[in-house]
């Protein structure tokens, strides 16, 4: 294997691909976007508030106020009003209306006398926003009942954050979006490019040069590792300038990304050569990534899923590498990490014999 | 005509033929008792001919008749059955490498990286080869160095066949494997590729060129090898093929299907009626004025009297006795 030869070839193989927009996309904005989206939905900056609106049929009174601004302080919820004057059902009906809550006239006089008062609260329990506006009010209604009362909490839950165990989203998320850039850049490029190389026989004008078919696999790891390692960068940088995540980078996350990229760019080399046409090579490059990238723990834990697909994703290649992230980035798990770094070395070693054993410059 | 199959004393007499030929003409490529199966298919069934240094050789055939089958296994993509190839001084099959150091190939429509532009490719072929970078040279040479910056895909289909020329010349070879490097190419196109092909043959490089077009190989090749059924059918130059398979020359007259019968029922003259006139295979110019006499007789009025030479695209419809592979 010549090193002047994969340098070459990097180069060539590089260039090719820095200059498809659509590469670039999918490589460096489209996982910053992901994090992005995820993290602005899960990380509660920027307005995690769920709509409430109410109607306040006792403005003047300052029970009504104080249920307010209670409500308010909660965070939780963002208030709208409904004109006094309007029949709520039909305003509810009419603006689609998940929660809405209607302070009687009577409020204030039956705060005040000791009285018991109803507050309607029209809400969709289907709809998870209109659940958190319900638990909003009911936790501040609660908390007026004991000020009203005098009484007073006798029994607290008293919280201990570990800094590494309470991970937020976001920090979570980052781990899996460097697995799903590792799994998804290489395996649908290099599948795509084996197939296309074939079809259009570049392979075989490769083949009447010096050039090696392990020195041209060798400089996609090196391409692959390039471009995942810098993906990986950008992910960590935004998520951390962003939205604050709690990641650790350290060598371990070396040898996870090296093994992920090797792993994929095998799987693509495979997929790619025991594919007869193109089309089949989307096909197979779809069915091979699809289930990794939504069960192998990239968006959400897998713990959230029924024991079955639990099951099922620890059979995934993908599970490992980011089990093995998460281990490291997130809980700092030494053991567990060197555990996934070996069981993905396995199943890598087993891809690249596939790869090498179907991967051939003649055209089908 | 069908190729006879050497027998085993006839073989031994063509070998020592050809070691004989090798001391007193330079051989680039010789292929004697050539034979590939795919199954039942018997692709290559015993194939000889060779390459002399320093001409064009074009290999004909129709789809199917084994010409790509023998190019590969010249150019050590496929191993032959049976029989023995050199080319440049080596087995392609065995030693592969050391002989794609010295040949050009162009394969069968040539394609390329698509984001990579002439000057980066033939750069990227040279440090494969380890050979100095010439780009600038090689594109002046095909007359495609104001493309140098253009990338692959946005290059017309002559440029890219001629960039593909470039790769095939990275390392100087003085053996090219053409194969159909015109094909798909607008005639302005071809004709520019024939004028890189002129060019090369005039510095003394040793061309093998596999072509659907027979005029091409016709004004091109210093001799042809025609392919049918896995085996050569005919060899030598274009005119000794002509000569020895076509029948002369041709007579195209005004006439129809009425005349054509008259013309051979009174000549014995092969005849074909080609539109409003009919073509006579005619063996002397006496044949000429009773062909006329006929015409007149019949009262058709005489508007074409043409006398042409068969050409090399006649003979080899002749020879393969099928046209729907022509293009």
């Amino acid at each position: 294997m010549k090193l002047k030869n994969i340098i070459a070839d990097l180069n060539v193989y590089g260039k090719n691909f820095v200059r498809s927009r659509e590469g670039l996309f999918f490589t460096f904005v489209f996982p910053i976007v992901l994090i992005a989206i995820f993290g602005s939905i899960f990380s509660g900056n920027g307005g995690g508030s769920v709509p409430l609106y109410v109607q306040n049929l006792d403005s003047s009174s300052q029970a009504a106020q104080q249920l307010l601004a209670g409500l308010n302080s909660t965070h939780l919820v963002a208030i709208s009003f409904i004109p006094s004057g309007a029949n709520v059902t039909t305003y509810v009906s009419a603006h689609s209306i998940t929660a809405a809550l209607v302070i009687p006239s009577s409020f204030g006089r039956s705060v005040t006398t000791g009285g018991t008062v109803y507050l309607p609260f029209y809400n969709n329990p289907a709809v998870s926003s209109s659940q958190i506006a319900g638990q909003a009010i009911g936790s501040v209604i609660q908390q007026l009942n004991f000020n009203l009362s005098n009484a007073h909490d006798s029994i607290h839950v008293q919280p201990y954050t570990d800094s590494v165990v309470a991970q937020g989203y976001v920090d979570f998320l980052i781990p899996g979006l460097i697995g799903f850039t590792i799994l998804t850049t290489p395996m649908f490029s290099v599948t795509f490019i084996v197939s296309n190389y074939k079809k259009d026989k570049i392979f075989r004008q490769l083949s009447l040069t010096p050039l090696t078919r392990g020195e041209w696999l060798m400089s996609k790891f090196l391409w692959y590792i390039i471009i995942s390692g810098l993906s990986a960068i950008l992910m960590i940088g935004t998520g951390v300038l962003l939205f604050k995540a709690r990641v650790t980078v350290d060598l371990y996350v070396i040898p996870l990304v090296l093994i992920g990229v090797f792993m994929f760019v095998s799987l693509g080399t495979f997929a790619g050569s025991v594919a007869r046409t193109e089309e089949g090579a989307a096909v197979i490059g779809n069915i091979v990534t699809f289930p990794m990238m939504f069960l192998s723990g990239t968006f959400f834990p897998i713990s959230i899923m029924p024991q079955w697909l639990q099951t099922v994703a620890h059979f995934l290649p993908l599970y490992y590498v980011i089990d093995g992230l998460n281990a490291v980035m997130v809980y700092t798990n030494y053991t567990a990490a060197g555990i996934d770094i070996l069981v993905a070395l396995a199943i890598t070693i087993a891809f690249f014999i596939l790869a090498m054993l179907t991967f051939s410059w003649k055209e089908a | 005509m069908q190729a006879k199959r050497l027998c085993l004393s006839e073989h031994k007499v063509f070998i020592e033929s050809r070691v004989q030929m090798h001391m007193t003409v330079n051989v680039s490529i010789s292929a004697v008792g050539l034979k590939k199966s795919y199954g039942p298919i018997n692709a290559v069934a015993g194939i000889d001919f060779e390459v002399r240094s320093g001409e064009v050789f074009s290999l004909l055939g129709p789809n199917g008749a084994g010409k790509t089958t023998t190019i590969e296994m010249l150019e050590g993509l496929r191993k032959p059955d049976a029989g023995s190839i050199n080319v440049a001084g080596f087995d392609p099959w065995k030693d592969a490498s050391r002989m794609r150091r010295k040949v050009g190939i162009i394969p069968q429509g040539f394609n390329f990286i698509p984001r990579i532009t002439p000057g980066e490719a033939i750069s990227y072929f040279s440090t494969l080869f380890g050979v100095t970078d010439r780009s600038g040279e090689l594109l002046e040479l095909v007359n495609l160095k104001e493309m140098e910056r253009t990338q692959f895909k946005d290059l017309s289909g002559g440029q890219k066949q001629k960039l593909g020329l470039c790769l095939a010349m990275v390392n100087n070879p003085d053996l090219l494997f053409l194969d159909e490097p015109t094909t798909g190419l607008d005639p302005q196109a071809r004709r520019n590729m024939w004028d890189v092909i002129r060019k090369l043959k005039a510095e003394g490089k040793t061309i093998l060129l596999t072509t659907h077009y027979l005029e091409e190989a016709e004004v091109l090749s210093d001799r042809v090898g025609i392919v049918d059924h896995g085996k050569m059918v005919a060899c030598g130059t274009p005119d000794d093929i002509i000569k020895q398979h076509g029948s002369g020359k041709i007579l195209h007259v005004s006439g129809n299907e009425t005349v054509a019968r008259k013309v051979n029922g009174a000549t014995g003259l092969h005849c074909t009626v080609d539109g409003k006139n009919i073509a006579v295979e005619i063996t002397s110019n006496s044949d000429v004025a009773q062909i006329l006499d006929i015409v007149r007789e019949s009262g058709v009025e005489l508007r074409t009297l043409q006398l042409s030479e068969e050409t090399l695209e006649e003979v080899f419809l002749k020879i393969v006795g099928r046209m729907e592979d022509i293009s």
